[in-house]
């Protein structure tokens, strides 16, 4: 990976005049992926917020070719792109070697995206799916959605007199694709910019489907200062919230193990989505979290320690 | 003129054949009774390597069309084909397809919506998607499936509207004819190179496709498409003329069989047309001035050309093998009535229903229509619409 | 085709066919400056350029030049103040301030 003087002297793959929040986490992630994948990438999203505020007509902050279909279709979209790639390939029409990356938000991906997405791991396109995952579908109003936490307060899974938010805990979709046998699946976050652009790096270097399931905090749907982006996701970090590690080629390897493990309520305590489980009347609640947040990091840790490569490396 | 070959071909077959030998870049497809096997015998012919195509056995229909737009958008000709539920599965990306004005081929082999579930013929799948801005060319039998699938392709291109082919299921995409096939060479030919001018796999010249139009810019958009829709008419009609000057076999904008002179005349697409030339031959024999209008071309509706076509007859028959469920009448009786309205031709007009989930449409059954709209001028005006062929 | 927004917008005919922007970071041509109610003042003197402010800023909006950070781009600054809060340097090399307060003392 160049350093980040290198970096700035190259062209902006997505520029700014978009039309994110004010300490928009999504576009940062765009902007991250595209600096490591470089102008020879062909990107194809989901309807969503990254859609949305990146392509109003006329104008587009995407500087490499870019498509949006629908909703439920980054995965099928990508597959068409990247077979046409291999069809031009093979009849001596490109030469050029071209990412293609498909970007999908938590419910463009873990909901109504799932079956397109799976279709396409399954069929081994050679194509990184990106999913920035803020836990609802937040360019409709916070939602609640396949990968919002339990007790989270959404619109359509609200806290109320008689409710505590989301009754389900959230998908686990990295495992969904790890279980597909794809030969690189990771998990990353906003707020480490080394960590994702490496990966990145990583998955592009690999033939076949990979899968990158990155962590975004959303000032709005999450309710925190805008200033605290980057922050909340490292905090999900350091309280194993959001455990950053990848698999290659069924190797687990966990990429960032906290020196300090935090207490998980000293993320959940900044964020208006769970200002409920502050309350003393909720603190069951909130040991559940912590109590979930421990056994999914020793599942992992133990992943690790036992995990050997599906095929030799 | 091209050399023919002839050889024993179903519908399916006939079809497979036509993307054979145009050899896009990508198809994708999902299985569905009856359009399977088209994508069936083209697994093969890349299986043995005989096509340059990419093919993408995808796990919807949904996911075929959106990995058509895919290709087509990244530059390819893209091709897939499916029935009934497939398509409606599809549909959403049958709109969105035409509104990115992408020139994908689709071969809609005509079976019936469900519910209830029914793998047979009728007109039903084609009709929902009538108001999504595809251009819709109806084939009467293999040959003409064929013929339409091979000129759909210079069509599509030529105005930048996907374009759907259909054969009427079971009845033609399994029934056996006799077909006359182009060489490959004459296929290559007359298809040429697709050169688009901004596609995604030209990586340094960036381009945005599928934007999101706020009020200021959704109408203009849409209203491009609308003339695109109605340039394609004359599109088709150039295309047409090419093929028959190549091929001997002439495609228009609907066929006329024995009309001109004709005082009761039947408009029926699809495979029905054929059966019913056949008893207007007979009608004929027997002193009737019996006539077919056969339109090949749903989207764009040929309205003034229709018109001018039916202004002459005494009665009309239009028989549908869909219903709108207005309440009224089917989609095609409803053109035809707005087409003559237009020109102020009041003509007694029955809309007949008929064929629904397979159900036989025999030539007695075409015959009584005749009769029943000849009877017409000496009864009182025209009846409600009519179910042929339904058990009461 | 980009207009600014006070110019009359093209027609159907003058448009692309179809849903299609040609060309790349359009996006350019619309500031969102305007929406800020806070805005990050450089202090040269302290900064280091780590870029930290520049890889994490969500509007592309710190302006580097020849490796070192110059300066905001203040036609996109939506003023989040991530910039201010990511730079590692102790007591800052960035500052927010007011937007209202930054404009008037423009003007003077």
């Amino acid at each position: 990976m160049a350093n980040l003087k290198e970096l700035a002297k190259q062209k902006e793959l997505f520029t700014g005049g978009h039309r994110g929040c004010a300490g928009c986490g999504a576009v940062m992630i765009a902007r991250q992926v595209l600096m490591a994948a470089g102008p020879d990438t062909v990107v194809v999203s989901a309807t969503g917020c990254l859609e949305v505020v990146s392509s109003i007509y006329p104008y587009t902050a995407w500087n490499v070719p870019f498509l949006h279909s629908a909703f439920e279709n980054a995965g099928a979209t990508i597959s068409g792109v990247e077979a046409l790639y291999k069809s031009w390939a093979r009849q001596g029409r490109i030469n050029k070697k071209i990412n293609f990356i498909a970007f999908g938000g938590d419910g463009g991906t873990y909901d109504i995206g799932l079956q397109s997405l799976s279709g396409a791991v399954e069929r081994g396109h050679n194509i990184l799916y990106v999913c920035y995952n803020n836990e609802a579908y937040m360019n409709t109003g916070v939602q609640r959605s396949g990968a919002t936490p339990k007790s989270a307060d959404t619109t359509t899974a609200p806290v109320g007199k008689v409710k505590k938010g989301k009754e389900q805990y959230r998908k686990d979709l990295t495992a969904i694709m790890i279980a597909h046998g794809i030969p690189y699946a990771a998990q990353s976050i906003v707020g480490n910019w080394r960590d994702l652009t490496s990966k990145v790096e990583k998955a592009l270097s690999i033939e076949g489907p990979k899968f990158i399931n990155v962590f975004q905090p959303c000032r709005l749907g999450w309710g925190y200062e805008p200033e605290l982006t980057c922050e909340m996701g490292r905090l999900a970090a350091d309280t194993c919230t959001w455990p950053l590690y990848e698999v290659l080629n069924g190797q687990y390897k966990i990429t960032y193990k906290p020196k300090e493990k935090k207490p998980v309520a000293e993320w959940i305590k900044l964020q208006g989505r769970f200002r409920h489980l502050m309350k003393p009347e909720n603190k069951g609640l909130l040991d559940e979290i912590q109590a979930l947040t421990d056994k999914n990091w020793e599942d992992l840790l133990k992943k690790e320690a036992a995990s050997a490569p599906l095929k030799a490396a | 003129m091209a050399k023919s070959n002839v050889i024993a071909r179903t519908g399916n077959e006939a079809m497979a054949e036509a993307m054979r030998q145009i050899d896009p870049d990508v198809v994708a497809a999902y299985p569905i009774t009856p359009a399977t096997e088209i994508v069936q015998i083209f697994a093969g012919y890349v299986a043995d390597g005989v096509v340059k195509t990419e093919f993408i056995p995808v796990e919807s229909e949904h996911s075929a069309m959106s990995a058509c737009i895919g290709a087509s958008a990244a530059g390819g000709r893209a091709m897939t084909g499916t029935s009934s539920q497939g398509l409606a599965l599809m549909a959403e990306m049958l709109y969105i397809a035409a509104g990115l004005r992408l020139p994908i081929v689709l071969a809609d082999v005509n079976r019936a919506l469900s519910s209830p579930i029914n793998i047979h013929c009728d007109h039903s799948d084609t009709m929902m998607l009538k108001d999504s801005g595809w251009i819709q060319i109806f084939s009467e039998n293999a040959q003409e499936g064929y013929d339409n699938m091979i000129q759909a392709v210079r069509i599509a291109e030529g105005v930048r509207l996907p374009v759907m082919v259909t054969t009427d299921g079971f009845i033609i995409s399994h029934g056996m004819e006799r077909i006359e096939i182009l060489s490959d060479e004459d296929v290559k030919k007359f298809i040429g190179e697709y050169k688009p001018e901004h596609y995604l796999l030209k990586t340094e010249d960036p381009i945005t496709i599928g934007a999101l139009d706020l009020p200021d810019y959704y109408f203009e958009h849409r209203r491009q498409a609308a003339e695109a829709m109605k340039d394609s008419k004359s599109v088709i009609v150039d295309v047409g003329k090419d093929f028959a000057a190549r091929t001997g076999r002439t495609y228009e904008l609907f066929e006329k069989y024995k009309l001109d002179d004709a005082e009761f005349a039947i408009v029926a697409m699809g495979s029905t047309a054929g059966t019913t030339k056949v008893v207007v031959d007979s009608l004929r024999a027997k002193g009737m001035k019996a006539g077919l209008l056969k339109p090949r071309v749903f989207r764009p509706f040929p309205k003034e050309e229709i018109a001018e076509a039916l202004k002459n007859l005494k009665a009309i028959a239009v028989m549908d093998r869909s219903d709108s469920m207005n309440g009224h009448e089917g989609p095609l009786c409803l053109e035809v009535k707005a087409a003559l309205y237009d020109r102020s031709l009041s003509k007694p007009i029955v809309d007949y229903i008929y064929g629904l989930g397979g159900r036989e449409i025999r030539m007695q059954d075409i015959e009584d229509v005749y009769k029943e709209i000849s009877g017409i001028l000496k009864t009182k005006g025209v009846g409600e619409v009519k179910y042929l062929g339904v058990r009461e | 085709m980009v207009r600014s927004e006070k110019e009359k917008k093209p027609g159907w005919k003058e448009l692309p066919e179809g849903d299609l922007i040609i060309g790349g970071g359009t996006a350019k041509e619309f500031k969102t400056g305007g929406w800020r109610s806070k805005r990050p003042i450089l202090i040269p003197e302290k900064c280091i350029n780590c870029m930290t402010c520049w890889i994490y800023c969500p509007d592309s909006a710190v302006i580097v030049k020849d490796g070192k950070v110059v300066g905001f781009d203040y036609e996109y600054c939506k003023g989040c103040g991530i910039c201010e809060h990511e730079c590692p340097v102790k007591g800052k090399a960035i500052k927010m301030v007011s937007e209202k307060e930054a404009k008037a003392s423009e003007k003077k």
